[in-house]
């Protein structure tokens, strides 16, 4: 089993750095400032009307026109080792540090609207190997201190407020569970890692003003496989890996201001005026994440930087019955318009998402920019309108920045993502029920798997006799499973599986649980409520939705498209499933009173009788004799006669 | 203590016991039905109150506005329904599309055990709609329901179109924290059971149903509405569900606030409240309400669609709209209005409804009558079985004992099993089959059981019938308990015909006469007279014939009930009530 094991992990690892290769070709040339004049050139030349043309037939006059940044890629990104975006900054005289920050605003096929903030701070310095690092310029001091203190490696932590809904929004930029979430990869000279993990949570709970205290053995884990490091370095040893979630933590403004502070320009410059709580807390979906980790210098990747990568991704709800037009803006969203890029940043951009509207019909972008960009997001060929902050020409003439998008919304019908999954609690009662775990696999040829992780706390106990992996309709046995079973009140259930999911199916996970009868104070303050169970992780690298056009429409040169191409035919994807809600089974807490009452009288009654009886000593009492025979017996006794 | 360890005084006890036995136990017997007739007198009563604080002082306000809009809606459904000769399930999907909502759709399929002929079906196939609005910035854990009936004929149109009107409002409120499932079942309560078996994957009735693709989470409350006018003069709370469940107290409390608030006339049991408790007729109408609450409660079938959702734990109630033809009326906007509010509190709740009663009886919307009120009117009548043990014997009832459940489990059987038999034989329809093989086997257990001690003995002892009364009401007087426990309204009205029985019977009694009484005191006849009585209660007198066949229709719905729904009340009484009347009658014709 543990040689299986071995070869499974060192399948994975092969998958891992596949990918890698895969992203890094997928990166383009690069760009530096003087491109930028050229295209913002253009964009006063050429006419409006070739304007949606462009995306079309990409002749090689307009081919300029396209801006030939790379879009980082946001999901691909997390596995990404080696460190395409240094590339960038070596072709320009290096700072020791560097801040970027975009915003991606993609219009979603629900007729909601999608933003997502960027922010990144990369910094050339070794927190490590006893170097006191003092001086501070844009990385935040307070992360910096947290890194080398407890040796931290990686770090992820999310808070999301709400549930991405993947069938009508599709595929999130970066995938987040609802509540807190947390994940890190210690360094391997930390010989006490639960130790400095519990002083980190604690740490990082003040830091963001979280809850992340209450992160304790009950809900940490160390997956084997789901969680690799995204950044370099080649310590895969699980041993240093902690990973737990919150499923119940609620995020509002009082974890948005930590989290804002830790920006160079705080919120008084640049992308970060528009992060006004008001409107990002009047949202369908609000989630901020954190995410640090070392990346390399150079391409020779002799030495390393640290990245911060602060990302806040906020999904708006524009449901407006009746209407055909839907309207967006910068003010009407945020309250706020821009005015300038925080003068901190190299890079300062808003990227459109126009991708589903290559004739200009459905969408209406003002003010209108000729500047486009081309990337590959997960597993799709997307096609943006990039503004760039840090030229002045893009304010115009009112010195503001207010984006406005007017678009047809094509509400209804669902999307069928490629991979989705949910979950629920099956039964009725409160003594047993059954944990599906739905997975669909949407893609109409291609099978692929999937690595499923469960953390289920200690008090539902899983049989996991019953654990079954059905799809079609047939036993489909996964390749490799990794259980630890929980101990009371120490440590949950962990339960990770590789799955293979058969093309155009739906593959169910189903295991019984039996619910705990807790120890009275156990029980939260409101018991009724249930109790949640952590989102299952899904982890699965994915066949593109480019691949899968077999029958590309896009012209493209013959010989460039007979084999599908490698770097675009598969995607890493994380999805996360709903947390459950369960009912235990709790005692009456209104009713003491009475349980005191009842239990009280039964034990008088019952208890002082059956004392009452065994004290007592019982004789057979003789009836009272008569007169005469009591003188009868006194003269008998005076005689010296034994008595009647 | 000294009562219970100082022989002298326990003798004395004892001794009073035997001696004024018949006495006690006959003042105990007025006792618990004074006691129970009492519980309707309003002063004796509790006046219902908020329990949940998470609802109770919290502010809504409530500003649906678009009811004649609903009606239009209705009128639109009402005509797609006709065209489609059923659940317009395309015009709903995207009825439900167009209003912001994730519309899924389940199929069901049911194969009666026998042709219902009340409703009129046999195969069952159907298809339920719903439509789930996802509150923003939850993580789909907690949801609540509203669902509507997609009734044959014209019934329930307006019912659809309140509920896609306050879909497409409630759709454009942020204040929601839970999701909330939108439901249009088809053929009502198989519908309903096929959503529910299919929201929580479980199958308890053999249904078959294509499984659910989207979920809300734990459903943390539910209403169902029925509604068939434009304008209604009252509103009518439905609280029976399954099995004599009912839903937390909570829930009637909100309804009854909210018809307050909003100065709606509202109804339990179709019983206007009256305000004059002390006068007679005043009290003869709480009586009559809280009557009708026992008898439907007994039924233990669920009285609204409301009714399956109990046994998922989900506090669940029907609202109906009534017209009659007073003046007073009511038109959609307010009943949209009445929703929305109960909505948002429902929206407020921060744990599921428990702090109020799960057992209680309503004389009136206004007042309850607690379990520690009504309970000690059943240990009345219950502690006359204990009085009546008698001296212990050996064990000989076995042969008895056995027979009788061997009775019980042909009557709990037979009729569906031999109702193909019976059709073939006789010109009767399948559902008078299986009813008319039930009477059958009833009656035929009558004649029965008088003669299995003999097979045994060869000689009907004066101990044997001691021992088998013992064992028989001690057994009696457990399932009595244990029943009213659960469903307090069953158990009380067994407990009213079957303790004089169980009290009185022996061997010595005049024959003719008390095999009459017993036959009339026997639960066949119970039920029958329940079903006078109901009728009477809801000022619905029947003649003879029509009642005798409302009865048969009865008998048939129970025992669909029990296939369809998983309702107990057949099988208890099949399996456990009557072979225990059995036993008696066995003592009866003991020598």
């Amino acid at each position: 089993m543990a040689a299986h094991r071995c070869s499974l992990s060192a399948l994975l690892l092969i998958i891992c750095s596949l990918l890698v290769f895969i992203v890094a070709d997928s990166e383009k040339a690069t760009l530096t400032g003087d491109h930028h004049a050229t295209a913002v050139d253009n964009l006063q030349t050429v006419t409006e009307t070739e304007e949606g043309a462009a995306a079309e037939e990409p002749a090689v006059e307009e081919e300029r026109r396209w801006e030939e940044t790379v879009v980082e890629e946001a999901t691909a990104d997390k596995e990404d080792t080696s460190a395409p975006e240094t590339v960038v900054q070596s072709s320009v005289p290096q700072p020791k540090d560097d801040f970027q920050e975009e915003l991606v605003i993609r219009p979603l096929h629900s007729g909601d609207i999608y933003a997502s903030f960027q922010f990144r701070t990369l910094w050339e310095t070794d927190f490590m190997r006893g170097n006191k690092v003092s001086h501070y310029r844009l990385f935040p001091k307070s992360l910096g201190q947290v890194i080398s203190k407890f040796s931290v490696r990686e770090l992820h932590i999310s808070f999301t407020q709400g549930y991405w809904r993947t069938m009508q929004w599709g595929q999130p930029f970066l995938p987040s569970p609802p509540g807190a979430e947390l994940w890190v990869w210690f360094q391997d000279s930390v010989t006490d890692v639960d130790g400095t993990w519990k002083e980190l949570t604690n740490v990082l709970s003040g830091i963001f003003c979280a809850s992340l205290n209450f992160i304790d053995s009950t809900n940490t884990v160390q997956p084997s496989a789901s969680f690799k490091p995204l950044g370099i370095g080649n310590v895969t040893d699980h041993r240093f890996l902690r990973y737990a979630t919150l499923p119940r933590e609620i995020v509002c403004t009082e974890n948005l201001t930590p989290w804002k502070k830790l920006l160079p320009c705080g919120s008084k410059a640049g992308l970060a005026v528009l992060l006004k709580s008001e409107k990002l807390f009047h949202s369908s979906f609000h989630s901020q994440a954190v995410h640090i980790r070392p990346v390399c210098q150079d391409w020779q990747c002799k030495t390393t930087s640290w990245e911060l990568r602060q990302t806040l991704n906020v999904v708006f709800d524009l449901h407006t019955p009746g209407q055909g037009k839907l309207e967006w803006s910068l003010f009407k969203m945020f309250s706020r318009t821009l005015t300038e890029a925080c003068p901190l940043a190299s890079s300062s951009k808003i990227y459109i998402d126009i991708t589903d509207d290559p004739q200009g019909e459905q969408f209406e972008v003002s003010p209108a920019t000729h500047l486009l960009s081309q990337a590959m997001v997960l597993g799709d060929r997307r096609t943006f309108s990039v503004y760039d902050l840090t030229q002045q020409i893009t304010f115009g003439t009112v010195r503001s920045l207010n984006l406005l998008i007017r678009w047809k919304s094509s509400e209804g019908d669902m999307l069928r993502p490629l991979l989705h999954a949910e979950r629920y609690v099956a039964g009725y009662g409160l003594q047993t029920g059954e944990i599906h775990t739905l997975m669909y696999n949407n893609h109409p040829y291609r099978s692929f798997p999937v690595l499923l992780l469960d953390s289920v706390p200690w008090y539902l106990r899983l049989y996991i006799h019953t654990l079954t992996v059905t799809s079609k309709g047939k036993d489909n046995k996964p390749s490799y499973i990794h259980y630890q079973p929980s101990k009371d009140r120490v440590r949950p259930h962990l339960l990770e599986m590789l799955v293979q999911l058969p093309p155009n199916s739906v593959t169910e996970v189903t295991v019984q649980f039996e619910r705990a009868l807790l120890k009275w104070t156990e029980y939260t303050p409101d018991p009724n409520h249930g109790f949640y169970v952590g989102s299952s992780v899904i982890s699965s690298l994915v066949p593109s939705i480019v691949a899968m056009d077999t029958n590309s429409t896009r012209e493209q040169p013959l010989f460039s498209s007979f084999f599908p191409c490698k770097e675009e035919s598969s995607y890493f994807m994380r999805v996360y499933t709903e947390p459950l809600l369960v009912n235990l089974p709790t005692p009456d807490f209104s009713m003491p009173y009475n349980v005191i009452c009842l239990t009280c009288t039964v034990v008088a009654v019952g208890y002082g009788s059956l004392y009452n009886l065994l004290t007592r000593s019982f004789q057979i009492e003789e009836p009272s004799p008569g007169l005469a025979k009591r003188i009868a017996n006194i003269i008998r006794k005076m005689r010296g006669v034994p008595p009647l | 203590m000294g009562l219970l360890s100082d022989p002298n005084r326990r003798r004395a006890l004892i001794s009073l016991l035997t001696r004024l036995n018949a006495p006690i136990c006959v003042v105990c017997y007025m006792a618990g039905v004074a006691w129970f007739m009492g519980l309707a007198f309003e002063p004796f009563t509790l006046r219902t109150y908020m329990s949940e604080n998470a609802m109770g002082s919290t502010m809504v306000e409530e500003r649906f506005p678009a009811g004649e809009r609903a009606l239009g809606t209705g009128r639109e459904f009402s005509a797609h329904k006709k065209k489609a000769g059923g659940m317009p399930v395309d015009w709903l999907v995207k009825t439900m599309q167009s209003r912001g909502l994730e519309v899924f759709t389940q199929r069901f399929s049911r194969r009666l055990p026998f042709p219902d002929e009340d409703k009129e079906r046999y195969m069952v196939k159907g298809t339920n709609v719903y439509g789930i609005l996802r509150a923003p910035r939850a993580p789909r854990t907690e949801a609540l329901v509203l669902s509507a009936p997609c009734s044959p004929g014209d019934d329930n149109n307006q019912a659809v179109g309140v509920l896609l009107g306050l879909a497409q409002y409630f759709r454009n409120q942020v204040f929601w924290a839970k999701d909330i499932i939108f439901l249009v079942n088809e053929h009502d309560l198989i519908g309903m059971q096929a959503w529910l078996e299919g929201y929580h994957h479980t199958n308890t009735t053999g249904m078959d149903w294509s499984p659910l693709q989207g979920r809300g989470g734990s459903i943390q409350a539910a209403l169902s509405l029925e509604l068939s006018s434009d304008v209604v003069t009252s509103l009518d709370l439905v609280l029976e569900g399954l099995n004599g469940q009912l839903p937390n107290l909570d829930l009637a409390n909100l309804f009854y606030a909210f018809c307050q608030k909003i100065g709606v006339l509202c109804t339990t049991q179709g019983k206007l409240q009256r305000n004059d408790w002390d006068s007679v007729s005043g009290y003869s109408h709480a009586v009559q309400t809280m009557m009708l609450m026992v008898m439907k409660q007994a039924s233990g079938r669920p009285w609204g669609d409301h009714g399956l959702f109990l046994r998922y734990h989900i506090e669940a109630a029907t609202i109906k709209g009534i017209n009659s033809f007073r003046q007073y009326k009511t038109d959609a906007t307010t009943i949209g209005r009445l929703l929305e509010g109960m909505y948002r509190k429902l929206n407020n709740l921060l744990e599921r409804l428990h702090q109020s009663y799960f057992f209680y009886l309503m004389p009136s919307l206004s007042h309850f009558v607690s379990i520690g009120y009504y309970m000690p009117a059943f240990g009345l009548l219950a502690l006359i079985l204990l009085l009546r043990m008698s001296s212990p014997g050996v064990l000989s009832v076995l042969t008895p004992l056995v027979i009788s459940h061997l009775t019980g489990v042909a009557l709990y059987t037979l009729p569906i099993h031999f109702q193909e038999i019976a059709v073939e034989h006789f010109p009767v329809s399948e559902t008078e089959a299986v009813v008319l093989t039930a009477i059958a086997v009833y009656t035929a257990g009558l004649a029965l059981p008088h003669n299995t001690h003999r097979l045994l003995t060869g000689r009907g002892t004066e101990n044997g019938w001691k021992v088998l009364k013992l064992v028989a009401v001690l057994y009696l007087a457990v399932l009595l308990g244990c029943t009213a426990l659960i469903n307090f309204s069953l158990g009380f009205i067994l407990a009213l015909t079957l303790v004089p029985v169980a009290a009185f019977v022996t061997p010595d009694v005049p024959k003719a006469l008390s095999a009459f009484i017993m036959v009339i005191l026997s639960p066949a006849c119970t039920l029958l007279f329940s079903v006078f009585l109901f009728q009477e209660l809801q000022e619905m007198p029947v003649s003879f014939l029509d009642g005798w066949m409302l009865y048969l229709s009865v008998i048939s719905q129970g025992i669909l009930d029990h296939a369809l729904y998983g309702s107990l009340v057949y099988p208890l009484v099949a399996l456990l009530v009557y072979p225990c009347w059995l036993l008696f009658w066995n003592i009866l014709f003991w020598k």
